[in-house]
């Protein structure tokens, strides 16, 4: 797989398995003087489970509110399902949202709430009221809520509000699922067992579904492929194991885990960093690199083998793990070992060496 | 102008770059209506009063101003009304101390109370502080007894800008003494402060801003004030005659340029002692974040 | 209650534990309400059955005052409704949207609380009087507005309307438009949204502001005295009326009209605490008047 490739270049629908069904191209949206969305380009492919994925202020909700119709661009765009989707209305688009403080209508039971956008249909295609009743009671099942129908959302609690709104925005029978944050506001324990269980639900759905996070385990855990924005940009969009073995830039690695990093040189199909050399990454650029690798991969060897010098200053075990940091080039490291790869006699200023096990190199940044 | 109709229509947006697009209907509408009401009600009548009294001439305007009784007026007005506001200060502070701090019964029939002033129709009050005040009156008498003269003198309007403005500065004091943390006067306490100094060097200076801007609601209100005063005043020319009685006064002889000038003249004194309260709340503002 | 209960039984919610002082501080806040501000209340009722209950009577049944009460009826039920489209009107654009010139609409809107009431009236005159702007226009073509009822209900207009706006920007503002937006992508409407998602959230606070808006246009002094002409019968509003009487000695009449009006008063007090207490988080945080 080449490295450094554009980010959509692993999106050509020609490797998938279902039809595409959502096109953004080019996308871009400013608030006032802030760039929010600079020329997005993404696609998703039916029943497809996709996250936007980014720290805060990259325009991953941007996006998705554009995608829902709450946001207009100021160029680009959106087809789904062949259709030019900007030109629907939002209350025409059919989308099921999730808002990430859930929005729920605090003046109407759980009920009410689930219903509204049945109710709000033209009298034409309006569902009969025990037809509602009977799609609430089918909705209520499927998030787990049976019997809170009566409740009003102040008598929730967080997780219970979440599902609420995400059986309000599957009565509609949405073309397309969107969550913004969907666990944000959850404790990490809701977090957890919400996450597999949406999981399940988009299968059985089976509904294109677009979520944001900000948390990149989240996102690696629970969608088909994940979409790295970074200030208003795509930086890459690929399944969880492309992204996170083959980080497109610096930031998508540094975003994706914990990240160590060396500057060192490739010259002639030879990497060195410091006092080691090995043999360069395929595909590796020329000249001065900047050289990341992840603290949990990395082999401790004794001063005579192969590796960055390396002194221990402190060792703390973690339960399997031990956390060992080590002075590399004048920086501090925090490095994970576990078994028998945890060093014999390792304290701290013991002498060694260390070698990552599966570098990556990217072109040097002046920065710091 | 509907939401669907923006989002058809790309270029729609752009005409009005002075309006972040919103998916929200009914912005046209509402801006429609809220602009309007306020032209007609607010900004013609504004625009005469601003524009009017200078049918005299700026000499004449001045003349106006400048007549004793205009001027006596207006210091009369303006003058009771800052004496109002700062025996105000006190006395809000103590109900509002202890309608926040104290736990007594019917602390919530006194809280409700507080607004009493508002509630109030200003002609009910003025002629019930009158009847009280009055020579024969029940506090009125007693003061008369002593050699004080309460209603029809400065000393009577005194007493009903006082009654008017107390609501203002209780009712900005009160929700900053409920959220003042407990956490900051214990750790005061634990500092070895006594109550006293407690209360001054802590409570008070954080009861600032919300202090003066409780008494400058309290004056801006009492310069105004006609009906709980304009009965109890006595309206002696030059001696116990409010500015907005001028103003009357001035109308009934159809003297509109002059009702103007008068009109205006409040209206610009009352915004600069605004804008100059404000800058002092800013500025403590400031000082207690610092 | 005696004063020595509500002495002994007052105590510090705070850490500081000063019983003493807090009874001393209890007693000083009960004399300055009881004689600054219940002591004016309590003569308005005592002064109009000063004579008895059958003057009294007399005084309200009187063809004048039924006249007045039912002036004031009609301007406030003119002034109020007017203001509660505008102040939601007002609150919509301006808690729900971001444009430029907002807080010039703001200051606009706060005005009226700065101004003197007799100003509020005094602007009319110079408009629509017989030296008005458009004065002339207006005698030419048989139109009275100043001393009559269309003068009333502008400068009530003028002095009340702040009262819904002020009540339902901070809380608009405060709700977001979450609920709006998550209405509209299930398939809502413009008017369905307004009337089924935004209004129910804000019915208190529009009642409260309808509530103090109602109470201070009924109660309007300075500037309807300035527009009416106090012409008896005609445009004598129940403050007025209250005024008349007073002028002419007739003090029972004038207490009997006061009365009448400290019971709205008290009314409105008594419906505006219950909503404070029972409705606390959907009324604004700011009560300022």
């Amino acid at each position: 797989m080449p490295e450094n490739s554009l980010p959509t270049a692993d999106t050509d629908p020609a490797k998938g398995a279902s039809p595409l069904s959502l096109e953004i191209s080019g996308v871009s949206k400013s608030f006032g003087r802030f760039p929010a969305l600079n020329g997005v380009s993404l696609q998703a492919r039916d029943k497809e489970f996709l996250a936007l994925l980014g720290p805060s202020g990259s325009g991953k909700t941007t996006l998705l509110r554009v995608l829902a119709g709450l946001e207009r661009p100021d160029a680009g765009e959106v087809r789904f399902d062949g259709e030019d989707f900007l030109s629907i209305p939002v209350r025409r688009r059919k989308v099921g949202m999730v808002f990430q403080h859930y929005a729920l209508f605090r003046h109407m039971t759980v009920a009410q709430n689930i219903a509204f956008g049945l109710s709000v249909r033209p009298r034409r295609e309006r569902p009969s009221k025990s037809d509602v009743a009977d799609r609430v009671a089918d909705l209520l099942k499927l998030v787990q809520l049976e019997g809170l129908g009566g409740r009003f959302p102040a008598q929730l609690s967080g997780g219970q509000r979440q599902r609420v709104a995400l059986a309000r925005a599957l009565a509609i029978e949405p073309r397309m699922l969107l969550l913004d944050e969907p666990f944000g506001a959850l404790d990490a324990q809701v977090r957890r067992e919400l996450r597999r269980w949406l999981r399940d639900l988009h299968d059985r759905a089976g509904v294109t579904t677009v979520f944001v996070t900000h948390d990149q385990e989240e996102a690696l855990d629970l969608a088909d492929r994940v979409a790295i924005l970074k200030d208003g940009t795509l930086r890459q969009l690929g399944t969880p194991n492309e992204v996170y073995e083959n980080p497109a830039d610096p930031f998508v690695y540094d975003f994706l885990g914990a990240a160590c990093r060396l500057p060192g040189v490739v010259e002639d199909g030879r990497l060195t960093v410091a006092d080691w050399e090995t043999k360069a990454p395929k595909d590796a650029p020329q000249g001065r690199v900047d050289v990341f690798f992840r603290p949990n991969e990395v082999m401790f060897a004794p001063l005579d083998g192969a590796g960055l010098a390396a002194e221990v200053t402190a060792v703390a075990a973690r339960g399997p793990d031990v956390r060992i940091e080590c002075l590399i080039e004048g920086k501090t490291f925090e490095l994970e070992a576990r078994g028998p790869g945890i060093p014999s006699g390792v304290a701290p200023g013991l002498s060694l060496r260390v070698k990552p096990l599966r570098p990556k190199v990217y072109p040097a940044r002046v920065d710091a | 102008m509907t939401a669907q109709a923006i989002l058809a229509s790309p270029t729609k947006a752009r005409r009005r770059p002075w309006v972040q697009h919103s998916i929200l209907p009914g912005f046209g509408l509402s801006l429609g209506i809220t602009l309007a009401y306020l032209g007609v009600i607010v900004v013609l009548p504004l625009v005469a009063l601003a524009i009017r009294p200078w049918e005299l001439g700026p000499a004449g305007v001045f003349h106006a101003l400048a007549a004793p009784r205009v001027l006596a007026a207006l210091k009369l007005s303006f003058g009771l009304s800052a004496l109002a506001a700062l025996l105000n200060a006190p006395l809000g502070v103590l109900l509002a101390w202890t309608l926040t701090r104290y736990q007594f019964p019917g602390r919530r029939i006194l809280d409700a109370l507080v607004d009493l002033p508002f509630a109030l129709p200003t002609a009910v009050a003025g002629i019930a502080l009158t009847a009280i005040y009055a020579p024969n009156g029940a506090l009125g008498a007693l003061a008369a007894k002593v050699g004080i003269k309460t209603a029809y003198s400065p000393l009577g309007i005194f007493i009903a800008l006082v009654f008017i403005g107390l609501p203002f500065v209780v009712r900005s004091l009160q929700p900053v003494l409920q959220e003042l943390d407990h956490e900051v006067e214990e750790a005061a306490t634990t500092l070895g402060a006594n109550s006293l100094q407690r209360a001054v060097r802590v409570i008070l200076p954080a009861l600032g801003p919300s202090l003066i801007s409780g008494i400058s609601l309290a004056f801006a209100r009492a310069v105004g004030e006609y009906g709980s005063v304009v009965f109890i005043a006595g309206n002696l020319p030059g001696k116990t005659e409010i500015a907005p009685l001028l103003i009357v006064i001035k109308l009934e002889s159809y003297d509109y340029a002059g009702a103007a000038a008068v009109g205006l003249a409040m209206v610009a004194i009352s915004f600069g002692s605004l804008v100059a309260i404000n800058g002092l709340q800013l500025m403590l503002a400031r000082r207690g974040r610092a | 209650m005696t004063a020595a209960t509500t002495a002994s039984a007052a105590r510090p919610i705070s850490s500081v534990r000063l019983p003493g002082l807090a009874i001393l501080l209890v007693l000083a806040s009960a004399a300055v309400m009881a004689g600054l501000v219940l002591l004016p209340l309590f003569v308005v009722f005592h002064d109009a059955f000063a004579k008895g209950v059958g003057k009294y009577l007399d005084s309200i049944r009187d063809p004048d005052a039924i006249s007045a009460i039912k002036l004031t009826l009609l301007v406030a039920s003119i002034a109020v409704p007017l203001n509660a489209v505008f102040g939601v009107a007002a609150a919509w654009c301006i808690a729900k949207f971001e444009f430029r010139g907002k807080s010039a609409l703001l200051t606009l809107i706060d005005l009226p609380f700065s101004m003197s009431p007799v100003v509020s009236g005094l602007v009319w005159v110079l408009l629509f009087g017989a030296q008005g702007w458009f004065g002339t226009w207006l005698i030419d073509h048989d139109v009275k507005i100043i001393f009559a009822t269309t003068g009333l209900v502008l400068a009530t207009i003028l002095v009340t309307f702040p009262f819904v706006a002020r009540e339902l920007i901070p809380l608009m503002q405060d709700q977001g438009a979450d609920e709006e937006s998550a209405a509209l992508t299930l398939g809502a409407g413009g008017f369905t949204t307004f009337f089924r998602i935004t209004l129910p959230n804000i019915r208190w606070a529009l009642l409260y502001g309808v509530l103090l808006c109602n109470a201070r246009a009924m109660g309007e002094f300075g500037a309807v005295s300035v527009v009416s002409g106090h012409i008896r019968g005609l445009t004598t509003t129940l403050p007025l009326h209250v005024e008349v009487l007073y002028n002419d000695y007739d003090f029972v009449g004038a207490f009997a009209a006061a009365s009448l009006l400290a019971s709205l008063g008290l009314i409105t007090l008594v419906l505006k605490t219950g909503l404070e207490w029972r409705h606390a988080g959907e009324l604004a945080a700011n009560r300022r008047h």
